[in-house]
């Protein structure tokens, strides 16, 4: 095929408007997005979420917050909520936890290209278009030896059909600990881009979670940057029922020897839908352990994508990194698709991945079904069981019985 | 006979030292024990004589039959007559028993400039050898070691020692992990192979195993040396005892 | 392990550098002018008597190719390819149209028996080799010699070179020519459609299991010349046929390329089984000279209840791109695809498979082993997808890298796509290294560092070698090791 240049897409033109009529638009990162524009499936990154066709249009950013809905699924969670509406960033709480301080900050978002960036250098489109877009960043620092018991949530809420950026830059010095979850409320028509870094010192422990709770109707494109300390453990759990279009960006760097990650994911899909979980784990430092699980759920015409890469650089000698991702079909126009990758540099590391896409075991069906459970009850009990595989990753006590309450709702409510 | 004079040894980045000037000698077709507690270096011992590589030699120096061991690679020292019976084989997939063996006789054969066995004689042996230790044919066409139980895999040890004619065996706690029954196969086997030509270094935990395999000597082991050396009644009293004598005696 | 001793002897035998199919043979030869153009295309279809179908479609796949680009999604790099600094056509002089053995050139002969592959049917007869093999001999642009066409013919199968079916089969090529692998599938497809000079021709009619196996050995010996080879395997209803095809060059300073195509189409019931050996020189430690080998190899599973199994054992080139894949169409058709990719010096090989399920119950298993060394670069790229209509498609992929020193990559590359809820797929993938603890066992039996490796190494790759024919895969255990020697201090 010869190399064309293809027309721009409604969402294109409209993302170019949007940068020519303002004036607090980032141009560099602004340029570092257009150079390419949307990504598409010729992009080996994005092969199978085309973003270009997905995207239908880019609504404005809204010019001032809109109202936040009543309902919150995790109000019973004991947290110091911060709520972001509309990617509005003007105020936060001045005396939030011990140990932690927040600051709204007019630093200049990373896209790709800061000093030690977990963010590909090349430019990823989405994260770009945040870098371009967002207002300001929102700055938590914890400080070092602190236990902080609360968490903090970060309630993003993507009030109408616009679109919100939002940007959060966690700090977490040596010896600290902390959970952080992001909660993203996206509503019909709306396009909420949002990135959270992570930097761990040495000997940290940090739990982050993200939830898309967002209309079936929203796009919903998050990206966490982690970074590693020495003897660190971090723990990354997403989880999602909402979004025509959901897409979570995961890039984590190693940067002390002994440290750990473990990632998990679920997703429960139904009508449309379709949700993409793209991970990028760095091993670039010797004696790092990583653990990924990832659990999709599919049914009607959703779509699940799971695309993961471990990489070991050379001299990462001793790396330890497994990954599993499982789909089940639930009905025939539903489609998974994975990518589990390997990329190895370095010669004395166990590294192993594993994949399966099929539908529930007809044998334990039939022994469910036996015992007295109807078919749907059976059938809910089992992938509540797969899902839990997934789900049982997450540390914090409180979200893991509440997400997996939220998924037992979405398996009753299939019938 | 092997000779082992003033034996330092120290793990390879010099972190830890475990031999601390080990002296001893095994004469042709002697019996020799070697007991101790945990962490006294018994194992160290066994790997040293068989040239693991990690393993740091500060001083001393190994003699079989006056050929310096310390100056030869793991395979030249198996040529000249090392045999090591391990505490944990290894497996290796994909590899047949039968295949494994073939290789390891051959390469040992060519190694001392002996002719190679004809396939027909090699069968025999293996075949001969494999039924005493009650080792069936279906498990020598497997993968060496692979999804053997523990009792299986001490038998495959004894099997390749009878095969391999050393005139040293070291058995490395070879009772570890068998019952009663394998234990006497075991026993029973490396029995058949006592000569007068032929001596073993047998290291072990417990003395339940020298009732079976019956030592000219005993020697204790502790904090790297050998601290007391006597008959096989020595076995008995440390079971009576336990080693707590010796370790004090040394640390006094 | 027999090949272990007579392995270890033979890379002690061979100097620094272990490729010992690196000789030339001084030929006249009849070539094409450099470069590539219409007229090239139109020079090697004269030379080839072709018709005038023939020459269109070429032109067509010609103009076509003008219009593509490169693949770049693969793991490899090298410098831009010159297309115009290569000859497309060179074919021995005195081998215009043998009819019987006694006209090939003696120096033809002779390299295909320091190759070891014996053309002389009488010696293949008298020789120690317990089956009968039939061989084609593809040297340089052209087919010298086809064995045990007489025999073949008696059952019903035709075996000859491409070229000559075109002439004399032409309603069964111009049926099947790219109806696996189109026109336009990729960009060195598309270049092999306009330019390739010969290649292997096999038919298998209705209820015929062929008597023998058949293989194609394929020899690159001229400077600067690429090699574009097209086999075309039909097996009618019923049918089964084994092929093996080999493959090597002279050890030059200058990269050559080799863009193949081969493509397979398996009715009701039949079965091919296609096993290679390539060995193509893979350039020098330093990574000068060797093959480019960017090939593109499809099986067509057409029939219901057909089978086509590839099995590979990939130790040449400087690098390799390459994914003999299985499109299975047929209701309960099978595809199974053996692999065992050794990379050493700099060497870099992408290189895995294709199941598409389309039809009902359609079942295929991968089997990947890859071995790297020295400072190569070893991908395993894999694709299983199901159709909407596969349902029950069922895949199995086990795909496992060894790693033997620290310079040198290992990569897994599997994409996994479902879209019927009744298919199941299952893929696991590890990456290991020797353990210490393993090479000191081995010995302490009295194995050096070479034998050791060679064990624990043909212990790593005997699922696939057992897919393979007895004589290849003895061949095949011997040249791993060889490939792997140097790697091991």
């Amino acid at each position: 095929m010869a190399s064309v240049t293809p027309l721009k897409t409604a969402a294109e033109l409209s993302l170019l408007a949007q940068a020519e009529g303002s004036k607090s638009v980032r141009q560099n990162s602004f340029a570092r997005y257009a150079a390419k524009g949307l990504p598409h499936r010729r992009v080996e990154a994005y092969h199978y979420t085309d973003i270009r066709a997905l995207l239908k249009d880019a609504p404005a950013p809204a010019q001032k917050a809109g109202v936040a809905p009543t309902h919150f699924a995790f109000n019973e969670i004991d947290a110091c909520v911060i709520t972001l509406i509309d990617g509005q960033l003007t105020a936060v709480p001045t005396n939030p936890l011990a140990g932690v301080s927040m600051n709204i900050s007019d630093e200049v978002p990373d896209d790709g290209l800061a000093a030690r960036s977990v963010f590909p250098s090349d430019g990823d489109p989405i994260i770009a278009l945040n870098a371009a877009f967002v207002h300001r960043t929102l700055r938590i620092v914890i400080d070092a030896g602190c236990a902080i018991e609360k968490p903090v949530l970060l309630r993003c809420i993507t009030a109408g059909a616009v679109s919100a950026y939002s940007r959060v830059v966690v700090e977490v010095a040596n010896g600290a600990s902390m959970t952080l979850i992001e909660c993203h409320e996206c509503a019909s028509g709306g396009l909420t881009n949002s990135v959270v870094e992570i930097a761990a010192g040495d000997d940290v422990s940090v739990e982050h979670i993200r939830v898309n709770l967002g209309d079936e109707s929203a796009t919903v494109l998050t990206s966490f940057g982690g970074r590693i300390g020495a003897r660190s453990a971090l723990t990354s759990g997403n989880f999602v029922t909402g979004g025509a279009l959901s897409r979570h960006q995961v890039f984590l760097r190693f940067e002390g020897e002994g440290a750990t990650a473990t990632i998990s994911g679920a997703a429960l899909l139904k009508d449309r839908q379709q949700a993409d979980t793209t991970l990028v784990v760095d091993h670039s430092v010797p004696e790092c352990v990583s653990r990924e699980h990832f659990a999709h759920v599919l049914d009607g015409e959703a779509t699940g994508v799971f695309q993961g890469k471990i990489i070991v650089r050379p001299h990462a000698q001793k790396t330890d990194g497994k990954m599993m991702s499982r789909a089940v079909l639930l009905a025939d126009g539903a489609t998974m698709n994975n990518k589990p990758e390997l990329e190895i540099f370095a010669d004395d590391v166990q590294c192993g991945h594993g994949a399966t896409v099929g539908a529930l075991d007809d044998d334990l069906l039939f022994y469910l079904r036996a015992r007295g459970l109807p078919k749907p009850e059976a059938e809910a009990l089992m992938l509540q069981a797969f899902v839990g595989e997934a789900l049982e990753m997450i540390a914090h006590d409180g979200m893991r019985e509440r997400l997996e309450w939220l998924s037992e709702t979405w398996l009753k409510a299939r019938g | 006979m092997l000779e082992i004079r003033n034996l330092h040894v120290a793990i390879e980045d010099g972190s830890k030292k475990i031999l601390n000037g080990l002296d001893l000698t095994i004469h042709n077709g002697e019996v020799a024990a070697i007991m101790g507690p945990n962490g006294s270096g018994k194992s160290t011992l066994s790997y040293v004589i068989a040239g693991k590589p990690d393993y740091e030699i500060l001083d001393g120096e190994i003699l079989l039959d006056g050929e310096n061991l310390l100056e030869m690679e793991a395979d030249a020292r198996a040529a000249a007559g090392v045999f090591l019976a391990f505490q944990y084989p290894l497996e290796i997939p994909g590899v047949a028993t039968m295949t494994f063996l073939k290789a390891a006789m051959n390469a040992q054969s060519r190694a001392r400039g002996e002719g190679e066995l004809k396939t027909p004689d090699f069968m025999r042996r293996v075949k001969l050898g494999a039924e005493k230790l009650g080792i069936p044919q279906e498990m020598l066409r497997r993968g060496l070691n692979v999804g053997f139980s523990g009792g299986e895999k001490k038998r495959m040890e004894i099997l390749q020692m009878a095969l391999l004619e050393p005139s040293i065996g070291i058995l490395d706690e070879t009772d570890s992990g068998l019952d009663i029954d394998a234990l006497k196969i075991v026993s029973e086997g490396v029995n058949a192979l006592r000569s007068a030509d032929r001596s073993f270094l047998v290291i072990t935990h417990y003395q339940r195993l020298l009732n079976y395999i019956v030592p000219d000597t005993v020697h204790v082991m502790s904090k790297g040396r050998i601290v007391k050396t006597g008959g096989k009644e020595l076995a008995l009293e440390l079971e009576a005892n336990g080693y707590a004598d010796y370790v004090s005696d040394v640390a006094a | 392990m027999v090949a272990v001793k007579e392995t270890v002897e033979q890379v002690k035998e061979l100097d620094v550098d272990q490729y010992k199919y690196g000789f030339s043979t001084d030929l006249e030869v009849d070539k094409a002018p450099k470069g590539l153009s219409e007229d090239i295309v139109r020079f090697i279809s004269a030379k080839k008597g072709e018709p005038e179908w023939m020459l269109e479609w070429r032109l067509d796949a010609y103009r076509r190719w003008l219009t593509m680009t490169e693949p770049n999604w693969a793991r490899v790099h090298y410098p831009k390819i010159d297309f115009n600094d290569s000859y497309y056509y060179a074919a021995p002089k005195k081998n215009a149209a043998p009819k019987t053995l006694d006209e090939v050139d003696p120096a033809i002969l002779d390299a295909y028996k320091k190759l070891g592959i014996p053309l002389r049917e009488q010696e293949i007869l008298a020789g120690v080799q317990t089956s009968k093999v039939a061989v084609d001999a593809v040297f340089d642009s052209v087919s010298v010699v086809t064995t045990f066409k007489e025999e073949l013919k008696k059952a019903g199968v035709i075996f000859c070179s491409i070229s000559e079916a075109i002439k004399e089969h032409p309603e069964l090529v111009r049926k099947y020519l790219g109806s696996v692998v189109p026109v336009t599938d990729n960009y060195y497809a598309t270049l092999n459609c306009a330019v390739f000079t010969d290649g292997s021709f096999v038919y298998i009619p209705e209820g015929v299991r062929c008597p023998m196996e058949l293989s194609t050995y394929f020899r690159i010996n001229e400077k600067n010349t690429g090699q574009f080879e097209r086999t075309l395997i039909i097996a009618e209803k019923g049918s089964y046929v084994s092929y093996l095809e080999g493959c090597t060059a002279p050890q030059r300073d200058e990269n050559q390329l080799h863009a193949a195509v081969v493509e397979l189409v398996t009715m009701d019931d039949a079965e091919i089984k296609y096993s290679t050996v390539q060995n193509w020189y893979p350039g020098d430690a330093d990574g000068k000279g060797g093959i480019y080998n960017f090939v593109t190899k499809r099986g067509d599973c057409r029939g219901a209840n057909s089978k086509i199994s590839w099995t590979q054992v990939e130790t040449g080139s400087a690098i390799t791109w390459k994914y003999p894949s299985c499109i299975l169409r047929g209701d309960n058709s099978r595809g199974e695809f053996y692999s065992i990719a050794v990379s050493n010096g700099m060497q870099q090989v992408d290189s895995g498979t294709k199941m598409i399920h389309l039809g009902k119950n359609t079942t295929s298993r991968i089997i990947s082993k890859g071995i790297s060394a020295g400072r190569s670069q070893n991908t395993y790229r894999g694709q299983v997808s199901a159709h909407r209509k596969a349902s029950n498609a069922r895949n199995f992929t086990n795909c496992d890298s060894l790693l033997i020193g620290e310079q040198c990559g290992a990569h897994t590359v599997p994409y996994l796509e479902s879209k019927n809820a009744s298919a199941v797929f299952e893929h696991e993938a590890t990456t290991s290294k020797i353990s210490e603890e393993q090479m000191f066992y081995c010995r302490q039996r009295g194995l050096s560092a070479e034998e050791a490796t060679a064990l624990i190494v043909n212990g790593f790759v005997k699922d696939v070698l057992q897919q393979l024919p007895m004589e290849f895969a003895v061949e095949a255990q011997k040249l791993i090791s060889i490939s792997l020697e140097g790697s091991v201090g």
